[in-house]
């Protein structure tokens, strides 16, 4: 299939449940509200390694935030609730409870919902306080500023994460510049984050490795050094850097929106390929393809 | 039309009325209605005696009248929209579970008593003992909001344990007295011996006040839940300006009497 000049390969990317949730982060100024996003979400790309997926949904004006304050509203994704409670508890306990001037917030409606604020406020040592409003209940928690306030229960919801496309180029800039630009458009669909580093992760992997213990190894097929190497090879011959997007989103249909747009947007920054990753269809149980993803797409 | 009760004449003496809410008449047609019981003074009498029934509708409950002599009306309700279309007597609303009270006019004495949720909406003025205890209880509302558009008396949440109370007029004497938590806003000013004795909770004063000596001065500050509470205010419909919002305000501390885990919060002028 081709999307203006650029190829796309007639493939899905298979997709998996995990548990998500929204934190809402406000503070005195967007500075502050965006640093403690920044650090919330910081090193968690990959649940393989950091037991989790997080990352900065948008910024928020202070018309859209529970105090009127500016603020950030971040996404973290865990495999199972349980332990998504956990890494919230963690995070907005080392991230924004230690960060001058903010409030956490819950940012998600739904029925299921952890205990975050009920854990971090034993950090008060007895000289907490807690707040009922609207059926919502805050901790104040004393610190040396001033006052932690953060909410109760966090929701929690069954998101979809794993989403994907996969641009190639001619070269590293090249290529680089269509996933920027896929990254870019992406970013403008709420409900999803995109965990690597700026967006986007050189390193794919795949499933397992020669080496016993490791879960996950480069995916040799997708590396244009290995292509003359490697029993079987997905480089194209004119093909010299490849980068990968990965989508987490709190519904399917966000995810397959932010793929839509970057397909659109690679094609349009010169990708010379788009394709997506999968394991055959054998893992995860959402699948989207990438035909029928943006109009314009036409068969060879 | 809603369903509409309409009182024909102030009763000689007080009328209580409990049980009049929109949530306990939903189904009932009007023959039932007027067949319930209410008490005119010492005499049981029926609804019919005094209101014509008007309107049919299971969400929303309309009064009208002279209703100052009418007691507890909307007392224990526990869903659905109650509107008074001008004052209403005692113990308006109380020991309310959920749902939302409107009085277009002023409430008497006791409004809000024992009250554990929904919304009491005064746009007059209310009397004493506005969500405090009922009589013989230490504690007082448990939850929900009132919400007071004029004045109101002495006392008001006394022994308060859980919920918000915000006056935008002025407050009488001993607002917050005994209190056990909760929130009470003032908008206007307050009278004297405020939050006596109380153990927790927050009172917040836009106005200058005069602390008992057993409060202490912690510091000051923008308290970060207090925009929460004061935004959701305003949305309501209570007249709060930004720098009531943004403000800096003086924390005290007390009543050193008791545990001196409460505090009083006083905005300060150019805050």
């Amino acid at each position: 299939m081709r999307l203006a000049d650029t190829e796309v390969v007639d493939t899905f990317a298979e997709a998996f449940p995990m548990w998500g949730s929204r934190i809402v982060i406000t503070a005195e100024s967007p500075a502050w509200a965006h640093e403690a996003a920044r650090s919330l979400s910081g090193f968690a790309t990959s649940v393989i390694g950091c037991k989790c997926e997080a990352g900065i949904e948008r910024e928020l004006d202070p018309t859209e935030t529970p105090d009127g304050r500016p603020g950030a509203s971040a996404l973290l994704f865990a495999s199972d609730r349980e332990g998504l409670a956990k890494r919230l508890v963690e995070r907005i306990g080392q991230s924004v409870l230690t960060c001058p001037t903010t409030a956490c917030f819950n940012g998600l409606d739904g029925p299921e919902t952890v205990d975050v604020g009920g854990q971090l406020r034993f950090f008060g040592d007895g000289y907490q306080a807690s707040k009922v409003l609207d059926g919502r209940r805050y901790w104040r928690v004393p610190v040396m500023e001033g006052e932690f306030l953060v909410e109760e229960r966090f929701a929690v919801a069954e998101g979809v994460a794993g989403g994907n496309i996969i641009v190639l180029g001619r070269d590293i800039a090249g290529a680089l510049r269509a996933t920027e630009a896929a990254a870019a458009a992406m970013r403008t669909v709420r409900d999803v984050i995109l965990p690597f580093p700026g967006g986007i992760a050189r390193s794919g992997s795949k499933v397992g490795s020669r080496y016993s213990g490791l879960v996950a190894s480069t995916n040799d097929a997708l590396c244009p050094t290995l292509r003359a190497q490697v029993p079987h090879t997905d480089v194209p011959p004119d093909v010299g850097s490849v980068f990968e997007i990965v989508i987490d989103g709190l519904t399917f249909e966000a995810v397959r929106d932010a793929m839509a747009r970057g397909l659109e947007a690679a094609a349009g920054a010169g990708a010379s390929h788009v394709t997506a990753g999968n394991y055959g269809g054998n893992l995860g149980p959402h699948h989207i393809d990438l035909r029928g993803l943006v109009p314009g797409l036409r068969d060879d | 039309m809603a369903l509409t009760l309409t009182l024909r004449e102030p009763p000689t003496v007080p009328l209580e009325t409990e049980g009049l809410s929109p949530d306990r008449l939903a189904g009932f047609h009007s023959g039932e209605i007027e067949a319930l019981t209410v008490w005119h003074g010492n005499r049981r009498a029926q609804l019919a005696d005094f209101f014509t029934v008007s309107g049919d509708g299971d969400e929303e409950l309309r009064m009208e009248g002279d209703l100052r002599r009418v007691k507890f009306l909307g007392a224990g309700m526990s869903g659905g929209r109650l509107i008074v279309a001008g004052d209403a007597g005692m113990h308006t609303g109380a020991d309310m579970r959920g749902g939302e009270l409107v009085v277009e006019g002023d409430v008497g004495d006791f409004a809000g008593t024992g009250m554990r949720g929904g919304r009491l909406v005064v746009r007059g003025s209310a009397g004493h003992q506005l969500g405090g205890a009922q009589t013989g209880e230490r504690a007082g509302m448990r939850g929900g909001e009132i919400l007071v558009h004029g004045d109101a008396g002495d006392q008001v949440g006394a022994g308060l344990r859980r919920g918000l109370i915000a006056v935008a007029g002025r407050m009488g004497d001993a607002a917050g007295l005994r209190m056990l938590a909760g929130t009470i806003v003032a908008l206007g000013g307050v009278g004297a011996q405020l939050g006596a004795a109380m153990r927790r909770g927050t009172i917040v004063a836009m106005s200058q006040v005069t602390l008992l000596p057993t409060f202490a001065f912690a510091c000051s500050y923008r308290p970060p839940f207090l925009r929460l509470y004061l935004h959701h205010l305003r949305a309501l419909g209570l007249p709060l300006a930004d720098d009531q919002i943004e403000g800096r305000y003086a924390r005290w501390s007390g009543d050193g009497l008791e545990l001196r885990r409460g505090e009083i919060l006083i905005l300060e002028a150019g805050g």
